[in-house]
């Protein structure tokens, strides 16, 4: 098997595993909601539930598509092509396990390890605001264009505050491969213990790149009918609700890998396995913390309402970025007279 | 100031102090409380697979009732549409010809019998109205159709079925 033969099946197995998670991420929440309300959820489609995501997927395909006459059509149909795009693209760059043998050839289970992968996550999932932008103001419609703006203002706040929080990350790393900030934290030295502070603004600041509930102003349906997406319909509106969900889990996978260890796992050295058990038994871990983290993200969203809008920009900009900032000269007082 | 009721109480607007405005304690008892439920006990009773317990006054669809012969109790005296507030109930009277006594308990009976579903208000007068104990609202609590017609039910609707022998024990009152 050569490289490229290797790196194209991979491709395909992490391309559907994402969206095989995004398709029961949607059955998982309605579960989720469900249980924290008491109640039972859907169950009618196969055992449990487990084939709602496909008669849903079914009837996003089924449902009449209307494109507004009012609207701008290319910007319209860009708008959820971009969503879903950026979403599925930034898994590239994560490693889903340790590296393989087979026949004596090493495969890393990694699509790219490029030096610069946690500033490439950062500027593809900054491109996804676009898709949201377009379609909204696409849309011609005033509760889009609102959802739009919202949601524009909100990634950029937010994403300060983020990539402030990582920068410290990064001062303790020294490395933007995303692969080699997982290697620096085996067995249970994750960077969460070094960096709490970081990993609790990074995580506040994830919930509000994938406007999930405390931060889904873009789309609260109460006040903006369903904010970016009110005109959409069909498959279109699939792909930006599917779009939220594959951000989801990539926010999830980044989590893990950044501060819980990616695929690291405690004892895992001292078990004395070959090392392609470890990795199987890796991947599952690193799959079972995303899971955790999804679970996490849900839990959250039927836990607390939703922010005002200006307490959002109050919390954003007068509280994270601030403590961002103070936990970034902490960490590098600390390099500066602990570690050198 | 004298208060009007003993449940008033009165609003204090106190700061909030720094473990407070933090959030996170309050947030993290929040989550406690929503996963509390998570293991809890469902309340979803699964509709058509199993029914709630109703209570003995409970008013359902009409039945038209046999006696215990198996023979139909209504007389056709009109006495429920005629305390019907909603007009839903139309019938037609006819004799009872011999030979037909294990059908029809009284030598008049209804050949024609409709109530119109869809007029009906579940009110229970005619039940009440009945002389003969012929009408009872015991029935099915779930009506539906695709069509306005299906909703005019006839005898074949409303007639009890007439119970064998093992099914006599039994009562059907729900």
């Amino acid at each position: 098997m050569t490289e490229l033969t290797f790196k194209i099946i991979f491709i395909i197995i992490i391309f559907g595993l994402t969206l095989l998670i995004a398709m029961y991420s949607t059955l998982a929440e309605r579960k989720v909601a469900a249980f924290l309300q008491d109640r039972i959820g859907p169950n009618r489609a196969g055992p449990f539930g487990i084939l709602q995501p496909v008669a849903d997927g079914l009837k996003f395909f089924f449902k009449e598509e209307i494109i507004p006459s009012t609207s701008n059509k290319i910007l319209f149909i860009l708008g959820p092509c971009i969503a879903i795009t950026t979403a599925l693209m930034t898994s590239a760059v994560l490693p889903w396990g340790p590296a393989i043998t087979i026949n004596g050839q090493i495969y890393n289970l990694q699509v790219a390890d490029v030096n610069i992968g946690i500033l490439f996550v950062f500027g593809v999932v900054s491109l996804g605001v676009y898709g949201i932008m377009v379609g909204g103001w696409a849309s011609n419609n005033k509760y889009s264009l609102l959802g739009a703006l919202r949601a524009s203002s909100q990634m950029i706040s937010y994403e300060l505050a983020m990539g402030m929080s990582l920068i410290a990350l990064l001062m303790s790393s020294g490395t933007l491969g995303v692969r080699e900030i997982v290697e620096q934290q085996p067995g249970f030295h994750w960077n969460v213990f070094y960096q709490p502070l970081g990993f609790l603004i990074f995580m506040i600041c994830a919930f509000a790149e994938t406007n999930r509930t405390p931060f889904d102003l873009p789309e609260c349906e109460a006040e903006l009918v369903g904010g970016y997406h009110t005109e959409y319909s069909s498959m279109k509106l699939g792909l930006y609700l599917f779009a939220e969900y594959i951000n989801m889990f990539i926010s999830s996978a980044v989590m893990a890998s950044l501060y819980f260890g990616g695929y690291n796992f405690p004892f895992m050295n001292e078990l004395g396995l070959s090392p392609n058990a470890i990795s199987i038994i890796g991947s599952s871990v690193f799959f079972l913390k995303i899971i955790i983290f999804i679970f996490f993200f849900m839990w959250v969203r039927w836990t607390i309402p939703r922010f005002r809008f200006d307490q959002l920009m109050h919390l954003g900009w007068k509280v994270l970025i601030p403590l961002a900032v103070l936990n970034m000269m902490l960490t590098g007082l600390f390099i500066l007279f602990f570690k050198s | 100031m004298k208060l009007l009721t003993s449940r008033s109480k009165v609003v204090v607007q106190k700061k909030m102090n720094l473990m407070e405005r933090l959030y996170i304690p309050a947030i993290l008892g929040g989550l406690l409380v929503t996963i509390r439920h998570l293991f809890g006990r469902k309340t979803t009773i699964q509709f058509p697979d199993e029914k709630r317990k109703f209570s003995p006054v409970y008013r359902g669809l009409q039945v038209l009732k046999r006696d215990e012969n198996g023979a139909e109790r209504c007389t056709a005296c009109g006495l429920c549409a005629l305390a019907c507030p909603a007009e839903a109930i139309t019938m037609d009277a006819a004799e009872r010809k011999s030979g037909e006594e294990h059908l029809y308990r009284e030598e008049k009976y209804a050949s024609r019998y409709e109530i119109n579903m869809l007029r009906c208000i579940f009110c229970g007068f005619c039940e009440e109205a009945c002389p003969k104990q012929a009408i009872y609202l015991e029935g099915e609590m779930a009506l539906s159709s695709f069509f306005r017609g299906n909703l005019v039910y006839g005898k074949d609707k409303l007639l009890e079925p007439v119970k064998t022998v093992q099914d006599k024990r039994e009562v059907v009152i729900l």
